[in-house]
């Protein structure tokens, strides 16, 4: 039982980490990706609360959560923009886009709103069970698989994987899309599993956590899940540590899951594993 | 530009199917409606271009500093912490000592937390843009505690510090007015940001090592030296705009110290196109928008938060517009 608690806490982390596993292997670093999930879960949320169905609460947080990658993907790919400008601005863009409809919709401080939350059996949850498989499926994918071997060639050197004729921008937008679906996924999951509402900027930082994830996970979908169960291990202390009376100030156990992050960033450094081409637009020699 | 983010924002007020005429009409009265409402904008205009100038600085030396947000607070934190001791001690110092004393303390806040993300990315390779972010949501947590701890006011039980006397808060123009001495402060370091890139030696290395610092370390100039100076000259900035936020405006710290005004500060040096001059000329619009908006506000559902996607709809233009044409350029040319 406490072991399903540690998984629920760390889903959002740990599937929108696997998801961006995939983006980077392919040389994109989807700084967007906080964006994405917080617009996936105020659409979870709105859908639910119209539709009183969590699961097409899913659909709809799925959808928006690939849409938002595609908006990130367009620029950042297509037009070879700064991944980090269009990232940030797909990030201002979900919080004022999400804050302005939330307000609209439910009033200016936002009531305390509850939808139906995703049944789940013994505190297992579809996504759950979903998570836990994705992680020798996005293993397979990218190691095994003809596919995964040639988003791993556009990350490494793109140019060798466009003169053995892969389109490097389709591959490297169908490895974006598929982290947008798992950003998706974590963000239905925050609003339609763990909290059963929504709030102005709910997602907290969690999309850049789960980014720096990738990088602790040495860009492999397992150690990525397990770096994420670190985060999630963090976050469950912030509602236990009252309980085990310890005398520190609660600002620090909330602070605690970035705090882990950066001192892991630290401690692996860059290191020779990441995508050799990655964050750079690669534009077609004519 | 400026032609281009108006249509941007007539685009924003048409998908919320706001009237434009009046919402338009609106904007414009609480931008510039009168002196209360030019006071409003130009208050609103000095932390934007501040923590404009801040990014200008840091990307122009090649480091992505999203951390003006956490700079913007630890900056305050600082300051607040110089107050305890300079206005609130047993003997307090001169006012204008003490006023000056709290914003250089605000720069070295800001510089301190901005040195953080450029020592993790020269020694540890750490991207500057994760690690900034990160330390933007312990900066937060960091003032939560430091209001309802150490630097929290002694009398009451709410997560405030003291709240500064007026002697020592930058001197008004008129009662009524927002408007301060520190309105002033923004404007002269643009001027001071432009001599410092395109007039001085420093300035020169750190633009080319953010051009390119293999080609910067050929020519024996010391890459991480600049991509350190840039990182703190960047979180210096970002610290006064908290800075001036404390003794312009707010007079105290609470745990919504900052209003985004960090982040916010990207979208203004990158409509800036980085460049301190023109960043003016972004923070006055933006700081317009967010006077306006506030007018808005009070007769619709939409607010500040309408003011974020029309700065990232604009951005996204504006990267969008500048990518097509560098293409078209490169197949000219090629």
């Amino acid at each position: 039982m406490e072991f399903i608690s540690l998984l629920q806490y760390a889903a959002p982390v740990a599937l929108a980490a696997m998801g961006e596993v995939v983006t980077q292997r392919g040389g994109v670093i989807n700084i967007g990706l906080e964006g994405a999930m917080l617009i996936a879960s105020f659409f979870a949320m709105l859908v639910c609360y119209t539709t009183h169905s969590p699961y097409l609460g899913l659909v709809a947080g799925v959808g928006t959560g690939v849409a938002t990658a595609g908006l990130f993907g367009f620029f950042a790919i297509i037009l070879a923009a700064d991944q980090v400008v269009v990232g940030t601005a797909v990030n201002l863009l979900a919080l004022g886009l999400t804050g302005t409809l939330f307000r609209s919709k439910f009033g200016q401080s936002g009531q305390l709103l509850s939808v139906g939350r995703i049944p789940a059996w013994h505190g297992v949850d579809p996504l759950m069970v979903l998570m836990l498989l994705s992680v020798p499926a996005l293993w397979f994918l990218i190691s095994r698989t003809g596919w995964g071997l040639a988003v791993r060639a556009c990350g490494e050197y793109p140019k060798a994987a466009d003169a053995s004729g892969f389109s490097v921008n389709r591959l490297r937008m169908q490895a974006l899309l598929i982290g947008g679906i798992y950003a998706g996924l974590a963000g239905s999951y925050l609003a339609l599993v763990i909290t059963g509402s929504f709030a102005e900027n709910m997602t907290a930082g969690r999309g850049f956590v789960a980014i720096a994830m990738v990088t602790f996970g040495r860009w492999k979908p397992q150690f990525a899940f397990l770096a994420a169960l670190l985060i999630g291990f963090a976050e469950s202390l912030q509602y236990k540590f009252q309980t085990y009376g310890w005398k520190v100030p609660f600002q620090l156990m909330i602070a605690l899951p970035y705090l882990i992050a950066l001192v892991v960033l630290v401690l692996v450094g860059r290191g020779a594993s990441s995508p050799g081409s990655l964050g750079q637009p690669y534009r077609k020699e004519k | 530009m400026i032609g281009g983010l108006i249509v941007v924002l007539v685009l924003t007020l048409l998908a919320f199917r706001l009237p434009v005429g009046e919402s338009l009409k609106m904007l414009a009265d609480g931008a510039f409606g009168d002196k209360f409402a030019i006071s409003r904008t130009a208050v609103k205009a000095c932390p934007l271009l501040l923590t404009g100038l801040g990014m200008v600085v840091a990307w122009r030396s090649g480091m992505y500093n999203i951390g003006g947000e956490g700079q913007f607070i630890v900056g305050g934190v600082f300051g607040a912490a110089a107050a305890k001791f300079l206005a609130f001690g047993p003997h307090p110092a001169p006012a204008w000592v003490s006023t000056t004393l709290i914003l250089l303390s605000c720069c070295i806040g800001g510089a301190f937390w901005a040195w953080l993300a450029g020592w993790l990315y020269v020694r540890r390779g750490v991207a500057v843009v994760i690690s900034t972010i990160l330390l933007n949501f312990v900066a937060l947590q960091f003032l939560g505690y430091c209001v309802s701890g150490p630097l929290q006011q002694s009398k009451m039980q709410v997560p405030l510090t003291e709240t500064l006397p007026d002697a020592v808060m930058l001197p008004k123009l008129s009662r009524q007015m927002d408007v301060h001495l520190g309105t002033m402060l923004p404007l002269i370091a643009a001027v001071a940001v432009f001599i410092y890139l395109y007039r001085t030696r420093p300035g020169f290395c750190l633009r080319l090592v953010g051009e390119n610092p293999n080609a910067a370390r050929a020519s024996r100039i010391d890459a991480s030296r600049y991509q350190l100076q840039g990182m703190m000259v960047s979180g210096a900035l970002c610290g006064l705009a908290g800075g001036i936020e404390y003794v312009g405006i707010a007079g105290q710290l609470g745990t919504d110290f900052s209003q985004q005004w960090g982040f916010l500060g990207i979208p203004v040096a990158l409509l800036g196109a980085l460049h301190p001059l023109a960043c003016v000329g972004s923070s006055v619009f933006f700081g317009a928008l967010f006077a306006g908006s506030e007018n808005l506000a009070r007769f619709t559902s939409a607010g500040a938060t309408l003011v974020y996607i029309i700065q990232a709809v604009a951005v996204l233009g504006y990267v969008g517009i500048k990518a097509y044409s560098d293409r078209r350029v490169a197949v000219e040319a090629g």
